[in-house]
């Protein structure tokens, strides 16, 4: 028999609804792969077996009584911690929130779990998804499949680590700079982040609200579409949400997995490459240009003027929404409380739990945010950060005249030695540097891998336009199906085996 | 160090103060300004709570449309101009009560800016200026226990009740409003009075001071009669019914020219006003104030209220207070200062009630202006706080009129109803107070009375007809009071011949 763990989620959703596997054989393979594995890579936080059992089997009665399995009834999923579970301990990566059991579920729990998908666990994360590589995380960094000594990436890290060592086929992972298409690119992933307002913010720890967007970590194109359909669409409980259906994105998968891209217009972010980004990854990159070209496509290159104060403004911006999102940990109502000796005052608690339950990047922002905000630099420095977004997006408008998509790395290097950046914050910020755009304009981009720098995965990123990621989506199957073709295998295959 | 405080009269004679106000208004809706929990007043603590209102990690507001009508239904009846876009803010300070630690409000973009209202003093008319009306959210309660001033300091131990956090609450703010002299206090009390009826002519909340769904802060400051320089201004909060916002503002103007005549500054500060001694304590001083840090709410979308749907809102607008006093003015037949005087004691509503169970214009006017108000101001409180009802005042003006009782008689049946003894009717009753009219009972008495002043009764059998008040006042003496003394008149005059 099939590995299960092996298979993507379209096929094990087939084989379960054919009665091929049962779901919860299929959970339960999973569960012994992380027994087996998770150790060395700790993608996960905390594993649910008993919850993802009951929700496997829950799918195979409803296939025992004749009902009609939703796309990916019965697939294992691997759930960021940011995402908020009903009954199910959510720390967002945090010491501050340590044992906090939510007592609702986020709208994208809701609709996974609605979907018969089994939740195995909570997926490790850089503190509060601020930071690149997990190493953030209050309870320890998480590893790349590929090398043990490396980052998966982050802050969506564990739910990476997880889908690339055939942990779960589905991973959920949030990106508010970068989070979901960065750790993609450096475990060998599909990673999409949607359109903002595409996929509701309910229940998701806020970072930063105007950013904050979840999306799917998967091993194919096809797999991210079939999630983002899950997840994505109108949610009335999140005021940003938009009231437009969820773009076609699976249909655009299985179009794009013909690979014909003649006609399409394709730009090249000139302000995305040069100095800093690693030789390997611009091979791999001008690789990819040279198969969308055979594919078809037109391309082109085009100049973004502004995507070079993307990085500062995000700097500037992230940490002012953090400041006020992150206030709420205050030790009053739940999560750590630090000091409560009844002879302290409020204050002090307050102080002190804040205190021990932060780790230094979450700090180091809030200090930055709460600067940023006071009065008196509040027009230097969010109002400025505010303006330059717009720029960044008015770039983005003029591209989109002359293209249909745009592309770039999805970050400048391949994935980082472990403690090589924790020194260095602003060697960590650049990791997503490339990404960063796409964030500020609220669009949709996806990271699909493209080759390999010294063994490593490289990820190629497509940006296109507001509610158009379908055709994201359409580039990167096609850009993965010609990969496969040129390399004779997935990118993912070339990855160690554990 | 003690200031010496001087006279009103001579305060305001030297100092001329300038007034704002800034009033917070818990909206009625059924249902909270970002959530869908009930906004019930009264409930146990924490059962009108969800994770929205309460903040918990990864919850966000979704704005109620119910909310925002009623803030363009209030700018409107204000004269404002509607924002045909704007945006909420957050303001961050921590504070226990706040869930969120930052309060969803509105800052730089109010939803109605630059009106106006109108409030007559003595026929009179004040113009106060609306600088902007914006909706925000409620914090939830804390409760300070063991401690013995029910504040913070010295608690053993404090709880929170989030069932009022996230209620919809407007806040009013006027412009300074120079140039009302000695009748600041007045102006004051008459505008918030004004504004009171406006939202509760529109439905928009029930606008009760003493439960805190209509609140006051009150900015006072003083500048010398002969300089335009306006002085350091202070807010004093916690100012909780309408008497109190005279009161808040005359004892501040007193306050601050103590402050001023000691050579002294006033200290730009928020204070608290104590309802039992009517003086205000200083609390917090804005010179070191809280940095909020606004900036706009990214978790909400921008409101843009469109011309039709304001219009739309505006179409609904009730008869508002001003245009109600003109009717009612015209047909209960009053003057400018009449009107005025009876609108000022909040009394209008009492009036129109009772004339609407019945009562004369000029009987209900008679009876709240005159012996309630008396009454009210002796206990007080305000008129409407008064244990009396206006059909029971109606109830009473009818059992003059047909005589049953006179005007004593009716005082000492207030009493009793004021008491709680009942209905005018049933006081009457149980008290024994009707007007003696039973002839036959009567008869007798004023035989008596005739009887014990042979020389009386002689002179007005000889057409002294003035001489008969002597035996009336005898005969009412006799019947203590409860006879009526037209009737025994005629009695008399019947018995002497001269009928
Ligand atoms: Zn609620």
């Amino acid at each position: 028999m099939t590995d299960l763990t092996r298979m993507d989620a379209a096929a094990l959703a087939a084989e379960i609804a054919a009665g091929g596997a049962s779901a919860v054989e299929v959970a339960q393979a999973h569960l012994d792969r992380i027994t087996a594995v998770d150790a060395k890579i700790h993608a996960f936080l905390r594993v649910d077996a008993d919850g993802a059992l009951a929700a496997a089997r829950a799918v195979d009665e409803k296939r025992a009584a004749g009902e009609v399995l939703g796309p990916l009834a019965g697939v294992p999923l691997a759930m960021k911690d940011v995402v908020v579970t009903r009954g199910l301990v959510s720390t967002s990566g945090s010491k501050i929130l340590q044992g906090w059991i939510p007592p609702y579920d986020a709208t994208i729990t809701s609709r996974v779990r609605e979907a018969g998908i089994v939740m195995l666990g909570k997926t490790n994360m850089d503190e509060f998804a601020m930071g690149s590589s997990t190493e953030n995380s209050a309870y320890g960094p998480s590893h790349n499949p590929w090398d043990l000594d490396r980052v998966p990436g982050g802050s969506s890290g564990g739910s990476s680590a997880a889908v690339s060592a055939y942990e779960a086929p589905l991973g959920i992972g949030t990106d508010t700079g970068g989070s979901i298409r960065q750790p993609a690119a450096v475990t060998g992933l599909v990673g999409h982040k949607p359109t903002y307002g595409g996929v509701s913010r309910y229940g998701l720890i806020a970072f930063s609200s105007s950013l904050d967007q979840a999306g799917p970590l998967t091993r194919t194109v096809l797999d991210a579409a079939l999630l983002h359909e899950v997840i994505g669409g109108h949610d009335p409980a999140d005021s940003t949400s938009i009231a437009a259906p969820v773009p076609a994105v699976v249909a655009a998968a299985r179009e794009g997995a013909r690979a014909d891209l003649s006609g399409l217009r394709v730009g090249v972010v000139r302000e995305l490459s040069g100095d800093g980004y690693e030789p390997g990854v611009l091979d791999s990159f001008a690789g990819a240009v040279q198969l969308l070209s055979d594919l078809g496509a037109t391309i082109t290159e085009v100049s973004c003027p502004h995507f070079g104060y993307a990085l500062p403004a995000y700097y500037l911006i992230a940490p002012s929404e953090c400041s006020s999102n992150l206030a709420r940990f205050d030790a009053v109502r739940y999560g750590l409380r630090v000091g409560d000796d009844g002879v302290r005052g409020l204050e002090e608690v307050m102080s002190l739990t804040r205190e021990a339950g932060f780790g230094a990047e979450v700090k180091r922002r809030v200090i930055l945010g709460t600067y940023a905000l006071s009065s008196g630099y509040y027009d230097a420095y969010y109002g400025q950060a505010q303006k330059v977004r717009t720029l960044i997006s008015r770039d983005f408008a003029a591209a989109f005249e002359t293209c249909d998509v745009l592309i770039s790395p999805t970050t400048p290097t391949v994935a980082f030695p472990l403690g090589a950046r924790v020194d260095d914050p602003m060697a960590m910020y650049a990791a997503d540097l490339c990404t960063l755009p796409a964030s500020l304009a609220g669009t949709p981009a996806i990271s699909v891998p493209c080759g390999l720098s010294d063994g490593l995965p490289v990820g190629l990123q497509v940006m296109a336009p507001a509610l158009a990621d379908d055709r994201c989506y359409r580039v990167a199957a096609a850009v993965e199906t010609a990969v496969a073709g040129r390399d004779g295998q997935p990118i993912l295959a070339a990855g160690q085996s554990l | 160090m003690t200031l010496t405080m001087s006279a009103y009269d001579d305060v305001v004679a030297r100092y001329a103060p300038v007034i704002g106000l800034e009033t917070h208004v818990e909206l009625g809706t059924v249902s909270k300004m970002f959530c869908g929990c009930s906004t019930r007043f009264g409930s146990e603590p924490n059962t009108q709570v969800c994770p929205v209102c309460l903040g918990l990690p990864g919850a966000l507001p979704v704005a109620n449309a119910r909310a925002i009508e009623a803030t363009i239904l209030i700018g409107l009846a204000l004269n404002c101009s509607i924002a045909s876009w704007c945006r909420f803010a957050r303001k961050n300070y921590f504070y226990p009560d706040m869930p969120k630690n930052f309060q969803i409000s509105q800052y730089d973009e109010p939803l109605c800016t630059d009106g106006w209202v109108d409030v007559l003093l003595d026929g009179v008319a004040y113009r106060i200026e609306i600088e902007r009306v914006h909706l925000e959210e409620d914090t939830g309660k804390s409760l300070h226990v063991g401690g013995s001033t029910g504040r913070i300091h010295g608690s053993m131990h404090s709880l929170v009740d989030f069932n009022r956090a996230g209620i919809p609450l407007v806040e009013i703010v006027t412009k300074p409003v120079p140039g009302t002299g000695a009748l600041a206090p007045e102006v004051a009390r008459a505008y918030v009075t004004e504004l009171r009826g406006i939202l509760r002519s529109l439905g928009v909340s029930d606008v009760r001071m003493e439960e805190g769904s209509m609140r006051c802060d009150v900015n006072t400051s003083l500048s010398r009669v002969d300089s335009d320089a306006w002085g350091t201004r202070t807010e004093t909060k916690n100012v909780n019914s309408l008497r109190s916002v005279e009161r808040a503002v005359r004892s501040e103007i007193v306050r601050q020219a103590a402050v001023l005549d000691a050579g002294q500054r006033v200290i730009q500060e928020t204070r608290h006003f104590h309802e039992n001694s009517g003086e205000s304590t200083a609390g917090r001083s804005k010179e070191e104030a809280t940095d909020y840090r606004y900036f706009p709410e990214p978790d909400l979308v921008p409101l843009a209220p469109d011309t039709e749907w304001v219009e739309r809102l505006r179409a609904t607008l009730p008869e508002l207070p001003s245009a109600r006093r003109c009717r009612l003015q015209a047909t209960w037949g009053l003057s400018d200062a009449e009107m005025d005087a009876l609108t000022n004691a909040g009394a209008l509503d009492l009036i129109e009630a009772t004339v609407a169970a019945g009562a004369s214009a000029e009987d209900a006017r008679k009876w709240w202006l005159g012996d309630l108000s008396r009454r009210a101001n002796e206990s007080g409180v305000e008129l409407e706080e008064l244990a009396v009802t206006p059909a029971q005042v109606a109830q009473l003006a009818g059992l003059v009129t047909t005589g049953r009782v006179n005007d004593k008689l009716a005082r000492q049946a207030l009493s009793g109803v004021l008491a709680g003894e009942g209905s005018p009717e049933e006081v009457v009753t149980a008290r024994g107070l009707e007007v003696v009219s039973d002839t036959g009972e009567l008869g007798t008495a004023v035989d008596e009375a005739i009887a014990a002043a042979p020389d009386i009764a002689a002179k007005v059998r000889g057409g002294k007809v003035a001489a008969a008040g002597a035996l009336v006042g005898a005969v009412m003496r006799a019947t203590r009071g409860q006879a009526d003394a037209q009737v025994v008149r005629e009695l008399i005059l019947a018995r002497l011949d001269q009928a």
